[in-house]
């Protein structure tokens, strides 16, 4: 094999780099400068997402386990870029909490083995790789859930998800062994001319969708997701909602799209009740709560039922929409938990009633709070009401109107719960409001950086026409 | 820049020039200068209108086309008739009305005028749209300022009254969107290719069983912000909480945005569909209109009284819509614009008379035309405008309608007709009622004696709104020739 095909992997190569880097830096550094590594990490994984975007080649390795497109280019980019704003959101908590605990660099390499994972599930080409790549992409993360060792409910949030994830992964790990069982190949591109909709095949592709819909938290596979956002500390929360969902749903599309396809007629149906109950689930207990991590535990939960409302459609317009759903959704959740973080980070506060009159002392991160909710709720002219908007027409064009209305009617009760934030924010006034703060540069950045996206990525229409043609594949 | 699009792009830069001011004083200059310069390119678009007209006979003037996202060929499609003309220069005309009315805005005034200049930038653009997808962005654009409008400015239960409004607007919106997507999806069934531009639409014919699914889902959509009756309940509650300005454009211009909706979209795309639901919708609006008037009646709160008679006249819009019939539609328009004037005037002189008395409650006023009588005076002239009395702009429209509609020779429209007719009766007799009570006899309170005066401002936002309320009573006809042409062009 040419030394040149493993360009292909290059971003694998690159990260695995980075993490073995971090463990050299972590034995030579002194333990007084140990502060320093943060720059080090965000400046290599700086570099790494922006080397992502240039000399894309496609291809395979790997006897075709691992394969390339520029479809999944662009999903790792994605996943980059919220992984990035994901560090410069957590930058000032690992500095001022983790490095005196001494377990600065151990946060990172956890961090990115966790998004290598997620690297070879989306590239795999058959399901050995794909389970691989699942598992390297969730153990970390439990491993980060209980990282706040001090915190009871940081451990508890770590067994949950681990319990949860293994529970998950086994069923999944059983769904494969199934649909092996009967196509008698892992290789997607051999399963996908012999695939029948025998009894045994459905039984696998069931058991593998609920591995994946763990990931999604989709309803009925979503309890573990308000607690362990709660207890885990904020910057996994919103990795594990943005970036691991993200992942996953990329993955169960093209799954779906390609290899699921001649079961269309069986998912289609599948999806269309998870959609509801998810979207209907998420939106009736985030009405309640009180924990901004919770609510926006409950929040991210229907939005994973909107995201289907793409899929559903099975169509390229469908499949284009709910990545560009998901690009959007990246976005407005990390300015909203990025909100949430800095808050945290400076009072330890966390409740929506801290939360009042917080406009008259903090304008900006109101505004960024607000822009982020608006953009999740589907208010225009910011990003998510693109995305809101054409999920519904892509879900409409197959002739689902009844399903857009009962989203459409969600979204409205969706709103409702956004707007007690900005009513808290903005309208309620407290006698003991948090306090005028600045934060820290990288903060700073990583919230400019959402709100850019949150603005731009709607009105700036050519990136989803990008998105439409690298998708092309999905239309067959 | 075109001419439409400084319409969107001027509040545009109004509101970022707000950004970087510091302090009321600034901060209202600013957008009464932003208002001024709309104000300015209304009356030059209406000159331009009539210019342009003159020489070219399509449905749209000063068109514009500019591809946004391609796959779903969304559009952003803009051009004006005379319809949107008149109501363009109606909003400009509000607008700035309602910030000189906010003169005075002490609790963040930079945002306050910020949410407001959205407001109407929402509107504006809605106007201006000639793509579905468009109109629904800026329609929404529009609807979502109120929440913090009236949480943030308003008085009394201000929170529910916020939350219920966004909700009912929005939830509404949901259903406009099913309708909106549902003509979009049968824009091709003649075979071409599917698009959201309402031009292109008009000229397919949708079959007549999506008409008959879609219509009522895209004329509730609309109607509710145009206070159809059994929707109608935000409105009241949204402008008793609501602060004086917010109450003006609320009632003046964003509730026009309903009949107008209608208007454009549902009967132009759907007349099948329409001829079919008229009945049902007929009986719905007629009922608004006597249901609204009764309410009014029965009201002591001023806000609520004109919350409710405003169910009542656009109830009259609605069931001017739905008679097919170019008077009845010319009268429709007339109402809207007429309304929005008169209404804005209203809460403009009730919010003048609560700052100074802090009561808005009608039994404990009496006898204010001896204590303030500009604003007194002036309100008996709204009243008489709001009663439909000759020489106004409310006698011109209602006159319209109610001709138009009684030329459908079938009972049941005859019916509904006369039904309708009689609320202008009881119209007359809350407006007196008002009059009678809180303006005529003695002062009832000696605290009252020592109001004070009204201010250029104030006097300035009132006038602004008068002038056009008489002038469109004197000399209805330049306006009604704008809007009858473009009803012509469009029943062709």
């Amino acid at each position: 094999m040419d030394i040149s095909n493993f360009l292909l992997m290059r971003q694998e190569i690159m990260l695995l780099s980075i993490v073995l880097l971090l463990i050299i830096a972590e034995i030579f550094i002194p333990n007084d400068k140990k502060s320093s590594i943060v720059h080090f990490a965000i400046f290599l994984f700086g570099i790494h997402t922006i080397l992502g975007f240039v000399g894309l080649s496609e291809g395979s390795l790997f006897g075709g386990s691992f394969q390339t497109t520029k479809l999944v280019y662009f999903f790792k980019n994605v996943l980059n870029v919220g992984v990035l704003i994901v560090l410069l959101q957590s930058a000032d908590w690992i500095q001022e909490k983790v490095v005196k605990e001494n377990k600065g660099s151990e946060f990172f390499i956890l961090l990115f083995s966790s998004l290598l994972g997620m690297y070879f599930m989306i590239s795999a080409g058959d399901f050995l790789m794909f389970y691989i790549g699942l598992e390297l992409g969730t153990l970390p993360v439990a491993a980060l859930a209980a990282y706040e060792t001090s915190k009871r409910i940081s451990s508890e949030s770590g067994i949950k998800f681990i319990l949860s994830a293994a529970l998950a992964s086994g069923a999944a790990l059983f769904g494969v062994s199934l649909l092996y069982a009967t196509s008698g190949s892992i290789f997607f591109a051999d399963i996908i001319p012999t695939i029948t909709a025998s009894n045994l095949t459905i039984l696998g592709f069931v058991l593998f969708f609920s591995g994946l819909a763990f990931k999604i938290s989709i309803v009925p596979f979503h309890f573990w997701t308000a607690d362990v956002y709660e207890g885990a500390p904020i910057s996994v929360s919103s990795y594990l909602s943005v970036i691991s969902k993200g992942a996953a749903v990329f993955i169960l599309m093209i799954l779906l799209f390609t290899v699921l396809k001649p079961l269309m007629y069986i998912w289609e149906n599948m999806i269309y009740g998870l959609t509801i109950a998810t979207m209907l689930i998420g939106n009736l207990f985030a009405l309640r709560q009180q924990n901004m991590k919770r609510f926006l535990a409950f929040s991210s939960i229907a939005q994973a039922g909107f995201i289907l409302l793409g899929i559903i459609s099975g169509t390229q317009l469908g499949a284009t929409t709910a990545i560009y759903f998901v690009l959007v959704y990246i976005f407005s959740n990390l300015a909203a938990f990025g909100v949430v973080q800095a808050i945290s980070l400076k009072t330890g506060k966390e409740n929506m009633d801290d939360y009042n009159g917080l406009y008259r002392t903090n304008p900006k991160l109101s505004l960024v709070m607000m822009l982020a909710l608006f953009s999740l709720a589907g208010i225009p002219p910011v990003a998510g009401f693109f995305g809101k908007f054409f999920l519904f027409t892509s879900a409409a064009s197959e002739g689902y109107y009844l399903l857009v209305f009962i989203a459409a009617a969600n979204a409205t009760v969706s709103l409702y719960y956004y707007l007690l934030v900005v009513r808290a924010m903005f309208i309620r006034k407290n006698e003991h409001p948090i306090p005028f703060f600045n934060s820290k540069i990288y903060m700073r950045l990583g919230l400019i950086v959402s709100v850019i996206g949150i603005l731009v990525l709607g009105l700036y229409s050519p990136l989803y026409d990008y998105i439409f043609e690298l998708n092309g594949f999905l239309n067959q | 820049m075109d001419i439409l699009s400084l319409f969107v792009a001027v509040p545009v830069l109004t509101i970022l020039g707000l950004l970087l001011t510091k302090g009321l004083a600034q901060a209202r200059v600013v957008s009464m200068v932003g208002s001024i310069v709309q104000l300015g390119m209304a009356i030059n678009l209406v000159f331009a209108y009539f210019r342009e007209r003159a020489v070219n006979d399509s449905v749209m003037l000063f068109t514009r086309d500019l591809t946004w996202f391609e796959n779903f060929n969304i559009h952003y499609a803009i051009g004006v008739d005379g319809i949107s003309v008149a109501l363009l220069l109606l909003t400009t005309i509000v607008v700035l009305a309602g910030v000189f009315i906010s003169w005075k805005v002490e609790d963040l005034p930079k945002e306050f005028f910020i949410s407001l200049l959205v407001l109407s930038t929402g509107v504006y653009g809605f106007f201006i749209s000639l793509d579905l997808f468009t109109m629904f962005v800026f329609y929404e654009i529009a609807v979502i300022p109120m929440y913090l409008l009236i949480g943030i400015w308003g008085s009394g239960p201000k929170e529910y009254s916020a939350m219920k409004l966004t909700l009912m607007l929005m939830g509404a919106s949901a259903v406009l969107l099913v309708g909106v997507l549902g003509i979009y999806f049968n824009s091709n069934a003649d075979g071409g290719e599917l698009t959201f531009n309402i031009l292109e639409i008009a000229k397919v014919n949708i079959q007549f069983e999506a008409q008959k699914l879609f219509f009522p889902l895209t004329f509730v959509g609309f109607a509710v912000l145009g206070a159809l009756f059994p929707f109608h309940t935000w409105s009241p509650d949204g402008h008793a909480s609501a602060p004086t300005a917010v109450s003006m454009l609320h009632a003046g211009v964003l509730m026009k945005l309903g009949g107008y909706g209608i208007f454009r979209v549902a009967l132009f795309l759907m007349p099948e569909g329409a001829m079919d639901w008229s009945w049902f919708f007929i009986i719905l609006s007629a009922t608004g209109v006597i249901y609204g008037a009764f309410g009014a009646l029965r009201q002591t709160d001023l806000k609520y009284i004109n919350a409710y008679s405003s169910v009542s006249h656009l109830g009259m819009v609605l069931f001017a819509l739905l008679m097919f019939n170019k008077t009845a539609w010319n009268g429709a328009i007339l109402q809207s614009l007429s309304h929005g004037l008169m209404t804005a005037l209203f809460f403009a002189l009730i919010g003048m008379i609560y700052g100074r008395t802090h009561t808005r409650d009608i039994t404990k006023l009496g006898g204010l035309l001896k204590v303030i009588p500009f604003i007194s005076v002036i309100y008996v002239v709204a009243g008489m405008a709001s009663l439909g009395l000759p020489g106004f702009s409310g006698f011109v429209a209602e006159m319209n309608i109610f001709v138009g509609a009684f030329q459908n020779e079938q009972l049941f429209y005859r019916i509904a007709t006369i039904v309708s007719v009689s609320a202008i009766v009881v119209t007359a007799v809350y407006t007196l009622r008002v009059v009678g009570i809180m303006l005529m006899g003695k002062v009832t309170n000696p605290e009252y004696l020592d109001l004070p005066k009204t201010t250029w401002f104030e006097k300035t936002g009132i006038l602004l709104l008068l002038i056009p309320v008489v002038g469109m009573g004197v000399a209805p006809l330049w306006i009604s020739d704008m809007v009858m042409d473009s009803i012509k062009l469009f029943m062709q």
